[in-house]
């Protein structure tokens, strides 16, 4: 066993060989053998974490860290990152949480995906988008890193236009890969920026030279840690680059699982994380990251609360979220963060699993106020999804969601870098977030029945839904407050790589108080969306919405705000210069020959008396020139 | 001697090819591909059994026979790191181009297979030179076969598109010949040998305005072939009309020329009157990757498309070589292997489409993934390398560039890191417009066949390869390159202590001096009357 932590390259390995050998077999492959292959290469995967983990733990119970090289990526003028692999506290538990949720969406997937006739495409591209999440997580370098982070874009493209015929998916996937790689602009200008100040990309080389040469505060410190903001704000689809998500459930509902929970949007938590050091030397951006945070769980909470498409609600609901993750790691909350992410990935690929099942069994039905009276027709559906919806909703005590959304209300407030500000709006969020997610809960499994599902979800569905339930509940318990056992042991293991937080106001009663406001918030949220929704008889139809109810449904206008601004001005300087000016200088040049040529071919005439004229009057102007110069 | 055995057999076959065509259609397909296998094999043998990498020995090989005595010409070839990639890039395409067209030409094929090799042969040549007077040679040399194959197995609007190619790069390259006459005079002045030997040229003391005007002769042959904007514009209608093999070789391997010319003669001969030239140089390679992309994002026939990304490419490779260090200069070495198997890719697929539904119009196409799903797997690959996916080669060219550049222009290198999400924008609407989407036609068309599939194959090995063990080509380009880059920047400094080294003696000195004078003012007076 003690061996066994060699075998990470073999975690990120297997699921690229299963989509290497899922293209090289082709057509001839039976679909009984494309869903073994792609499913099990991902769980061969995460048994294999589990292995390796264990053996990482046993090994070191310092939490010294990992790192397995592989080969020599490059060797030019001082860069010279490795094919190399870092694995941590950090890293192991978003390996874990990758190769789990990722393989019980697999699984799910070969029953959702089986009658669909690109299964065998499906397959490569999401073993493909797990094998690329894992090389970002454990690159022990930003370039491998930043291979891992646009191969996660790819496959989001790849997977959102995964029924490539309808052009609405197209744009939606296009969209989705444009606007991270205007983030990925800025995050390629700070690792040039890097570069060029520590001649490394090493990860842990960068963050231990930092602080000895930049200042605290620096300018230098700022602008790169806002260079890197800029990556994750686009992956992890924060204000202001938040636009592409909602449209991304335009994939398959397991896409959208894998997307939201495990995958892509938590890059950018992950990516700020890692590169903690440097945003701890900018305190601005640090700040910028909170009240970012702070502003897009408020928004994309408004936005998930007028929606209604399920998925849609939840699409917001991860924006709102991750705005929770942002604003813990802005806080300096860095273990929170981390636990969020976690406790998150269980609850939301549960959700977007149950909507899943809930529209493939009415037969693609994503309005809300379409369904109703679900949970006696899909009862294991209903059970989890309501599991995870109270998740979500941070009810107090029982679900894990409680557990980690309560660690940032308290410490967005009592960490050194905390306010009151910042508490109040995580937790009008909280209270949004209850709301809207048992709108969701109401509208579809309650009230009349206006569709009959059509077909029912075998075990290969409901078993992942099950096992995410209860992560969902149990996942909490790893991680108590300071006031109720006080059981730490996941902070205490990321806390081996991350900072501790410095809580600035001490207390278990302050810390008791917090905990009730926020436990009555959600409770209320709750009570709140049952006065509304609770078996009240809506038309089946779109919901009827004031204007600001608008606004707040188009995503707070921001597409609108986007396209005329930035689509429609690159699209007309496009159609204005075609035929591109200035070949029009090299054809004017060709008329231009043509037309002397015509000009001069017309003295060669044939006319004799014209000639004579022509040598008499050049006969003339000589002499006349040498005679008078 | 292998190297003249090189370009004479690429030459031998071509006319043999040529020959052949007479009886059979086939055989001018098989003597070229042999032609070029060997060719091919020979690189790879040179490439694994000679050792690069050592200061002293920067030539692998080279090979020296008196050509016109009396003028100073010589057939001086050698082969460094640099030009060893370079030639094995072009046997690679060269093997691609004849299988591409194995099915597309029919007509006249003997005489299709001379001008093919004798374009290859050509552009060996440019590639071997170290005679600038061989070079000049080599480069038309490359030139009329071309215009033949544009102009005699080219698409619709052939006959401008062959014309436009021919002006553009023969009026340019007039220019450099002037610029090598110009260099050969002043050398002889200075030291009273007459030669256009590259080697003993290095060095060449001007006065500074001679060297900036003979230097942008060359540099504007060159950036025309790199189809740097505003000279571009010839680019698209070329690739455009050419057939598939045509398209492959120019955007493959003639392009890069004008870069290896940049990097082997203007670099190294004009050091100071390229630092002069290279704001100007990196400001035009970064309009030509916007204007480039710019122009990409709005075309509606496919080739044309593919060739506006070359433009939007190229200018990586101009602001690279501009940077002047290690970094951005290997960045554009890579670039111009990754950018020859990318575009080449790109231009077999938009050929073979082309060969199949009569139309290079994206607007017809749409939905093709159905029924091509081989081919849009491969028009995948090749899309995502050229937005510069990381994994694949051209990312790993961009980056370096990137890199590099930086460090000598922040402000327009930022510009230019804008190029990635302008490529972003146009490589994705290749993949909607022609694979994705709702079909407007119902084609009925095959997929690639083994012969497409195993070109293909070849091509996306390669380019994974390049992304992702790019130190294999890498460390063979490397000790080329810092000789460069040690040239272009050491001689700054030490311009006196070079003179001193110059093999004429210091009584000598004087003379040269005022003898540059002279050339000084000879070239202004000639700008004053042509303006």
């Amino acid at each position: 066993m003690d061996s066994m932590k060699e075998f990470l390259w073999l975690i990120v390995a297997l699921p690229f060989a299963g989509s290497l050998i899922l293209v090289i077999a082709g057509k001839q492959l039976s679909r009984l053998a494309c869903v073994i292959i792609g499913v099990g290469s991902v769980s061969l995967s995460a048994i294999l974490t589990l292995l390796v983990g264990i053996s990482f733990l046993q090994d070191n119970p310092g939490g010294k860290p990992y790192v397995e090289a592989i080969w020599q990526w490059m060797n030019v003028a001082g860069l010279s990152p490795g094919i190399a692999f870092h694995l941590d506290g950090v890293s192991l538990t978003f390996i874990f949480v990758v190769t789990f949720v990722g393989s019980l969406i697999h699984l799910y997937s070969a029953q959702f995906m089986w009658n669909d006739e690109g299964l065998r495409r499906f397959f490569i591209y999401m073993n493909l988008f797990v094998g690329f999440m894992l090389t970002l997580v454990l690159a022990d370098n930003m370039l491998l890193l930043y291979l891992g982070w646009e191969g996660v874009g790819l496959c989001s493209y790849l997977l959102i236009g995964f029924w490539y015929k309808d052009p609405a998916n197209g744009y939606a996937a296009r969209k989705a890969f444009i606007v991270t790689r205007v983030g990925d602009f800025a995050m390629t200008i700070g690792l040039f920026v890097l570069f060029m100040n520590f001649h490394t990309l090493n990860i842990q080389a960068i963050l231990t030279a930092a602080p000895a040469t930049w200042a605290v505060g620096s300018g230098i410190a700022l602008t790169t840690a806002l260079l890197l903001l800029g990556g994750a704000l686009g992956k992890s689809a924060q204000l202001p680059l938040q636009t592409w998500l909602p449209d991304a459930m335009a994939g398959p509902s397991p896409v959208s699982a894998l997307i939201h929970s495990a995958t892509m949007v938590t890059a950018g938590v992950y990516l700020i994380a890692r590169t903690h050091v440097l945003f701890e030397l900018a305190p601005v951006a640090q700040t910028i990251v909170a009240i970012i945070g702070a502003i897009t769980l408020l928004v994309a909470g408004l936005a998930a609360l007028n929606q209604h498409d399920i998925k849609r609600v939840l699409a917001y609901s991860t924006i709102s979220q991750i705005g929770y993750m942002f604003l813990a790691l802005g806080v300096g909350a860095w273990s929170a963060a981390i636990f969020h992410f976690m406790i998150h990935a269980f609850f939301k690929a549960l959700l977007f699993l149950g909507a899943g099942i809930v529209i493939w069994s009415l037969d693609e039905e994503h309005n809300m106020f379409k369904m109703g009276g679900l949970w006696k027709k899909l009862p294991v559906t209903f059970w989890t999804f309501l599991v995870g919806a109270a998740s979500l909703s941070a009810l107090p005590l029982i679900t894990a969601g409680f557990y980690s959304k309560d660690k940032i209300l308290w410490l967005s407030y009592a960490s050194d870098k905390g306010s009151v500000w910042l508490w109040l709006a995580a937790l009008a969020g909280a209270f949004l977030t209850a709301l809207y997610a048992f709108r969701m809960v109401l509208l579809t499994f309650f009230g009349d029945a206006k569709k009959e599902p059509s077909q029912r979800p075998g075990l290969m569905m409901t078993l992942p839904l099950i096992v995410l339930g209860i992560l969902s509940i149990v996942g909490g318990f790893i991680e108590l407050p300071g006031d109720m056992g006080h059981f730490t042991m996941f902070s205490d293991f990321i806390e081996k790589t991350l900072p501790v937080t410095l809580v600035t106001i001490a207390g278990h009663y302050t810390e008791l108080l917090f905990q009730l406001i926020s436990g009555l918030v959600a409770v209320a949220g709750i009570g709140t969306a049952c006065v509304f929704y609770y078996n009240k008889p809506f038309p089946a139809a779109e919901p009827q919405r004031n204007a600001v109810q608008n606004f707040f449904y188009r995503g707070w206008d921001f597409d609108l705000l986007y396209d005329a601004l930035i689509v429609r001005p690159v699209i007309f300087l496009a159609q204005i210069d075609k035929n591109d000016v200035i070949d029009r200088f090299y054809n004017g040049l060709a008329s231009l020959a043509l037309w002397l040529n015509k000009l001069l071919s017309a003295t060669q005439n044939g006319m004799v008396r014209r000639y004579a004229i022509v040598l008499a009057i050049g006969a003339i102007i000589t002499l006349t020139l040498i005679l008078y110069l | 001697m292998i190297l003249a055995a090189l370009i004479v057999l690429l030459m031998g076959c071509g006319m043999l090819a040529w020959l052949a065509g007479r009886w059979n259609n086939t055989l001018p397909r098989i003597i070229s591909l042999a032609g070029i296998s060997v060719q091919l094999l020979v690189v790879v043998w040179l490439w694994l059994t000679h050792q690069r990498g050592s200061a002293s020995t920067l030539w692998i090989m080279s090979y020296t026979h008196s050509w016109i005595p009396a003028f100073g010409i010589h057939i001086k070839l050698a082969v460094d790191g640099l030009s060893l990639l370079m030639l094995a890039l072009t046997s690679f395409l060269g093997i691609l181009s004849v299988l591409t067209s194995w099915k597309e030409i029919n007509k006249r094929v003997g005489f299709f297979h001379f001008n093919l090799l004798f374009v290859l042969a050509g552009i060996a040549g440019v590639f071997l030179s170290l005679d600038l007077f061989l070079f000049y040679f080599s480069w038309e040399v490359m030139l009329i076969p071309m215009y033949f194959l544009i102009s005699i197995w080219g698409n619709e609007n052939r006959t401008y598109a062959s014309y436009k190619f021919f002006l553009f790069t023969q009026g340019s390259g007039l220019l450099m010949f002037l610029s090598i006459l110009g260099l050969y005079l002043v050398h002889g002045h200075n030291t009273g040998v007459f030669t256009f030997d590259y080697e003993q040229l290095l060095g060449t003391v001007m006065a500074p305005q001679t060297a900036f005007l003979l230097m942008l002769g060359f540099v504007i042959a060159f950036i025309v072939k790199l189809s740097t904007v505003p000279f571009h514009s010839w680019l698209p209608d070329a690739h455009t009309q050419a057939p598939t093999a045509g398209s492959v070789i120019l955007a493959g391997l003639l392009l890069k020329t004008g870069a290896y010319g940049l990097i082997r003669f203007v670099l190294p001969l004009f050091p100071q009157a390229s630092h002069q030239f290279a704001p100007v140089a990196m400001l035009l390679g970064v309009i030509s990757i916007l204007y480039g992309a710019k122009l990409a994002f709005a075309q509606t026939d496919l080739k044309r498309l593919v060739a506006y990304i070359s433009v939007s490419h190229m200018g990586f490779i101009l602001l690279g070589i501009y940077a002047f260090n290690e970094m951005a200069m290997q960045g554009v070495v890579m670039q111009m292997v990754a950018h020859g198997i990318s575009t080449g890719g790109l231009f077999i697929i938009a050929g073979t489409l082309h060969e199949r539904i009569q139309t290079r119009d994206i607007g017809q196409m749409g939905g093709l993934w159905a029924r091509l799903p081989k081919m849009g797997a491969m028009g995948l690959v090749f899309v995502m390398a050229s937005l510069g996916l990381p994994g694949l080669g051209n990312f790993v060219a961009e980056f370096l560039i990137l890199t590099g550049s930086f460090m000598a222009n922040k402000t327009l290198t930022i510009i230019a890191t804008l190029g990635l999400v302008a490529a972003t924008i146009y490589s994705l609407r290749i993949m909607q417009k022609v694979f994705y989407g709702k079909e407007q036609k119902q084609w009925t068309i095959a997929d690639f066949s083994i012969r497409e599939m195993g070109i293909m194959t070849c091509l996306v090995i390669a380019i994974l390869w390049l992304g992702l063990f790019p130190s294999a080509v890498l460390t063979v380009s490397r000790a080329s390159v810092l000789e460069v880059i040690e040239r272009v920047e050491g001689r700054d400094k030490t311009q006196s202590d070079k003179a001193d080294v110059n093999p004429r003696e210091t009584d000598h000195q004087a003379i040269t001096i005022t003898s540059v004078n002279e050339q000084g003012q000879h070239w202004k007076i000639n700008t004053k009357n042509s303006n």
